[in-house]
Parts: C-alpha cells; structure tokens; sequence
C-alpha cells in the first residue's frame, strides 16, 4: 500500500501525488486538495525564510490517526498528507492534503477537515526569519475553533 | 523511577533537547512539570502555569493529569503551528 503520509524536507508534486491517490480506483468521482504555501508576511513583519521543526515518529503517528479519523468520519475512499520541514522561502510549498472520494461535499469536507486537524494536532514549530531577527509563530485562537467546528476540543492555545 | 523528557521548539532552545528525570512511581504529567518548573531557573521560566505548554506522553497529545509509566516518554512543547 502506498505511504499516505510523508513528513520531507524534498518539494512535493501536487499532480504527481493526486494520480497516485486515485490511480487504479474507478470509483472515485471527487478529488479535493488544499496545498499550503510560506507567506512573505506574517503578523506585520517581512518572513525572509523559515524553518520548521517537528516531533520525528510522533508527527507521522499524528498524522495516521487523523487519517483513520477522516476515513471513519467521512464517505472517502482515500487520502494523502505531505509536511515539508527544514529550511523554506516564501512562495514555498509547506502542506499537502489530498482526499478522493465518490461525490464532492465528502472530498472537500475530509479535506479540511484533516487541516482543521493538523493545524492543531500535529507536532510542527514554525520558526521565521524577519528583520527583527528570528522569532517562533505564535499559535491562533482561530486554528483551536475551526477544529472545534467538527466537534473536537483542540487543546492547543485554549484549555481542552 | 527514570523517564526521559523531550524539549521542542522555542522550550528546546531554553532547556536542550532532553533530559533523564528522576520521578516518584505514577507520579502524573502535571506532577512531573511542577516538578521541573520547583527546580526553579530556566524550567521555572518556561513551565510556568500562565504559559500555554502542551505535553505528550510515549508520541501522543497527553492531558497532564495521565500517569506516567516506568521507561515512558514524555514531551513538552509549545502550542504547534504546523500546517
């Protein structure tokens, strides 16, 4: 069975990973991605580059059990997460997320719903460079509450 | 008993990467962090109660009120920001 999650410091192929995730599978009817990307701004301040780290066999841990919580949750029939780490510019792709399923609303649901989920539950630290030196992201309120949506108390900033 | 706390992120910077702990038998999460934060110094600073610190216990998102095992691992970290 192919890997459903990478966690890489390689770039990764949206096309290239979405003809694997569907190939040889004639029932899917919707395919749904999100890729995200590194801004040049962030919280006011210039972002020069970035670099994250994460949490080695407990990220990839993570991200399978969000996995089996989408496929459990929702009509899909597959999907695929892809976390870049080290060292990124903006411009620079960061996250992959790719779900196929029979109809659209399950594919694009699952789909953000593995990011409401990863945003969250995942062991990732962004840390960026602006011209007041290196400074750690902050975590967003918001990113507890989109996940709170789907009926999950986050924990992350907010108390669980 | 003896377990190994892991560091990440801007905590890694302040404490290093990890650590050995020495810890009373089903001492809890919690237990262990007040511990930390009572050697007072660094870990003072950066366990405080009024910082969002997230915990992990054997690579899985923990509440600090779980017990903690003979060998486990534990993580502390800051809020994530992956994504």
């Amino acid at each position: 069975m192919a890997a459903r999650v990478s966690v890489q410091t390689q770039d990764f192929d949206l096309s290239a990973e979405v003809a694997a995730l569907r190939a040889g599978d004639p029932g899917v009817g919707a395919i749904a991605s999100f890729v995200g990307t590194v801004r040049d701004r962030n919280d006011g301040l210039g972002v020069s580059e970035m670099e994250l780290e994460h949490y080695p066999g407990m990220t990839e841990r993570a991200i399978e059990q969000m996995i089996d919580a989408a496929l459990a949750r929702f009509d899909i029939r597959a999907a695929r997460v892809i976390h870049r780490v080290g060292r990124l510019a903006p411009q620079d792709q960061i996250v992959l997320v790719a779900v196929t399923s029979s109809h659209r609303g399950q594919a694009f649901q699952a789909c953000e719903f593995l990011m409401d989920y990863l945003k969250t539950q995942a062991p990732f630290w962004k840390k960026e460079m602006t011209p007041e030196g290196a400074r750690w992201v902050d975590a967003r309120v918001a990113d507890d509450a989109a996940l709170q949506r789907w009926g999950i108390a986050a924990g992350n900033l907010t108390a669980a | 008993m003896k377990i190994e706390v892991r560091y990440f992120a801007s905590l890694r910077e302040t404490l290093g990467p990890r650590e050995t702990v020495e810890l009373p038998e089903g001492a809890t999460l919690a237990a262990l962090r007040d511990q930390l934060i009572a050697t007072g110094g660094r870990h003072a600073e950066v366990l405080d109660r009024r910082r969002a610190v997230r915990c992990s216990l054997d690579q899985t998102m923990a509440d600090e009120s779980a017990p903690i095992g003979e060998g486990a691992e534990v993580a502390f970290f800051p809020p994530v920001t992956g994504g």
